[in-house]
């Protein structure tokens, strides 16, 4: 057998009857590729019944692939099969894939896509449990809280959403005040654009969309960052260093997240009615009677209700991104997967919780 | 027949040589180590040999594959199809079972059926003594069983050269001794040509027939060879001090 150098020509596969039995004959070179060319013939032939001798005094050279066929034509015949004028290398290397084939029966994976139904509410509960604990805790762990991390964590998810939640914010104004301008210029009210966009930006559009902006943007970035430290098992480091993770890692997040997004849904508000006065001045209609019309009809209790709607809703999405980051998996693609967990949850937590208040609201008479 | 030439393979990252006119050759059947101290060019070395990094001079010849200069990328890849590679750290694909991390290249590159390509894949396996393993995810399983693993990928295809990057770090004596064991099985019952790169005394001694050493301070402005031969001739009769020192822990004062 000579050493294997790059391509080769390859393996034939013929049956010939000899002195009344059925021989196999396999010439060439039988490696990998080979052995991909003949292995459905040879199973169909293997399958075949009465006896049968594999013929090998023509192979030229076999790797432990091609020994593979042949163990595998050996395990679809029904009979033994007896192996004919192998060179003592090949029927070496038999021997040796024998031995590699027999391997004790395997373990299974343990590993599951998550828990669902009753389970992960259960760890979703326990988690918001352990939030609150640590936050009543804090007065007694204030160490652990570093004040330098959560004005870099008010940093990243304020003051650098600023440019966007702007630029959106002015183009849902412009947009929003457009739309409805149109149709409702029909019935000459179009003056009336300016009280739907201050009401709808205040109580619903500012918070809401300030807190989609949030989970995209530092939901996701806090799961991926803490999703990276439990991977390399910085998170461990810090249990096993008595230092409480949700103190030190979830706290200055949650507590950034929840001072930023009140400013952030403002900025949002401010730039809508920025958008919406524009379009009002195309139509005509003076800035003056556009501040009239917003200050009539929106309240001191629209803006602050929207204020606080965006407080709750940057905690909730704040303790999803972290809960999805200290929920992280092992494996390259358990940070991506935390990372979508966190802004889909954030989006839904945010869009569930506004459907309650809108009820709360309702039901105070707010 | 040689599997490898280098010739005066240089290279440098901007103004800094990393090391310059390496030249060796690399018999084929032979179990070929590449060694020297931490930052001499091991790695950049392997990089070169398996067409991860295209040498800033000199010529590199692969079974038959000439790779010169930054262009030589249909040679890289040409090269490629034809070497196997164990990285240090396994680098299996984490979305796939063991089992489907060996099967991947035969599923590519052949036209094994399915139950061809388990067959072939699980015989891998199970000469590196993974075959009861071939269910796990590479995250469940411990830093050396994914060495091992990475190993039977590497030798899916029976490459006639293999490439593997330190496979006994990290391993314990009984499954480095293993390791030793497979690849001079597989060198002397296939043939295959082996290149590594590795620190680990014993097992240079134990299976290299050959070796060559890179230091970082081979000449005035960067690396290069300072020793090639035997290891345990080179062990017992180098009178260079890095040599004595890497073999006979003497360090040069």
């Amino acid at each position: 057998m000579t050493p294997p150098s790059g391509k080769r020509p390859g393996a034939t596969l013929k049956r010939e009857s000899r002195d009344g039995r059925a021989v196999l004959v396999i010439t060439g070179d039988l490696n990998a590729q080979a052995a991909g060319q003949i292995w459905r013939n040879a199973m169909r032939e293997a399958a075949k019944p009465g006896d049968l001798t594999l013929d090998l005094s023509a192979l030229t050279f076999c790797d432990m692939s091609g020994a593979a066929l042949l163990l595998a034509i050996e395990a679809a015949h029904a009979q033994p099969v007896p192996i004919e004028g192998a060179e003592q290398k090949i029927t070496a290397l038999l021997d040796k894939a024998r031995t590699s084939a027999k391997a004790p029966a395997g373990a299974a994976s343990t590993r599951t896509s998550g828990k669902g139904g009753l389970a992960a509410w259960g760890d979703a509960i326990a988690y918001l449990g352990e939030v609150l604990i640590a936050l009543l805790r804090l007065p007694m762990r204030r160490r652990m809280l570093r004040w330098q991390d959560l004005l870099s964590y008010a940093d990243q998810a304020g003051v650098r959403a600023i440019p966007l939640v702007l630029l959106l914010g002015y183009l849902m104004g412009l947009i929003l005040a457009f739309q409805s301008a149109v149709p409702m210029r029909r019935f000459g009210a179009d003056l009336f654009v300016a009280n739907l966009v201050a009401i709808s930006l205040l109580r619903e559009l500012g918070p809401l969309l300030s807190a989609i902006i949030l989970a995209g943007r530092t939901g996701s970035a806090f799961a991926a960052e803490i999703g990276s430290m439990k991977v390399n098992q910085e998170v461990d480091a810090l249990v096993t260093m008595s230092i409480d993770p949700v103190t030190m890692l979830v706290l200055p997040r949650l507590i950034a997240a929840m001072l930023v997004m009140p400013a952030l849904a403002l900025l949002l508000d401010i730039a809508g009615l920025a958008g919406m006065a524009t379009v009002m001045t195309a139509f005509g209609y003076p800035l003056v009677t556009i501040a009239h019309q917003v200050q009539q009809a929106a309240t001191p209790v629209d803006l602050f209700g929207g204020l606080f709607k965006g407080l709750c809703f940057g905690f909730a999405v704040a303790v999803i991104g972290c809960r999805s980051g200290l929920a992280t998996g092992v494996g390259p693609r358990a940070v991506g997967q935390a990372a979508t967990a966190a802004v889909v949850g954030g989006i839904v937590a945010t869009i569930f919780l506004d459907g309650l208040f809108a009820i709360l609201f309702y039901r105070v008479g707010l | 027949m040689n599997a490898i030439e280098v010739t005066g393979v240089t290279q440098r990252f901007g103004d800094r040589i990393i090391f310059r006119d390496v030249s060796f050759s690399v018999t084929t059947g032979e179990v070929f180590v590449i060694l020297g101290g931490s930052g001499c060019g091991k790695s950049t070395l392997l990089n070169q040999l398996i067409g991860l990094l295209s040498p800033s001079a000199g010529t590199i010849s692969v079974l038959g594959h000439t790779i010169t200069g930054p262009s030589a990328t249909a040679e890289q890849h040409a090269m490629q199809r034809e070497i196997g590679v164990m990285f240090q750290s396994g680098a299996l694909f984490g979305s796939m079972t063991l089992l489907e991390n060996v099967m991947l290249p035969l599923e590519m590159f052949t036209d094994l059926p399915r139950d061809g390509r388990e067959a072939v894949a699980r015989m891998k396996l199970g000469l590196v003594g993974l075959g009861h393993a071939s269910a796990l995810m590479p995250a469940e399983i411990s830093g050396g069983m994914a060495k091992r693993a990475g190993i039977a990928r590497a030798m899916a295809m029976d490459p006639p050269l293999l490439f593997l990057d330190e496979p006994s770090a990290g391993l314990d004596p009984v499954t480095s001794a293993e390791i030793d064991r497979l690849i001079l099985s597989l060198r002397d019952d296939l043939g295959t040509t082996f290149v590594l790169v590795t620190h680990e005394l014993a097992s240079i001694l134990a299976i290299a027939d050959r070796c060559v050493m890179l230091d970082r301070n081979a000449f005035p402005d960067g690396g290069g060879v300072i020793a090639e031969g035997d290891p345990k001739q080179l062990r017992d009769e180098s009178t260079h001090p890095m040599v004595r020192a890497f073999f006979r822990r003497e360090i040069p004062q």
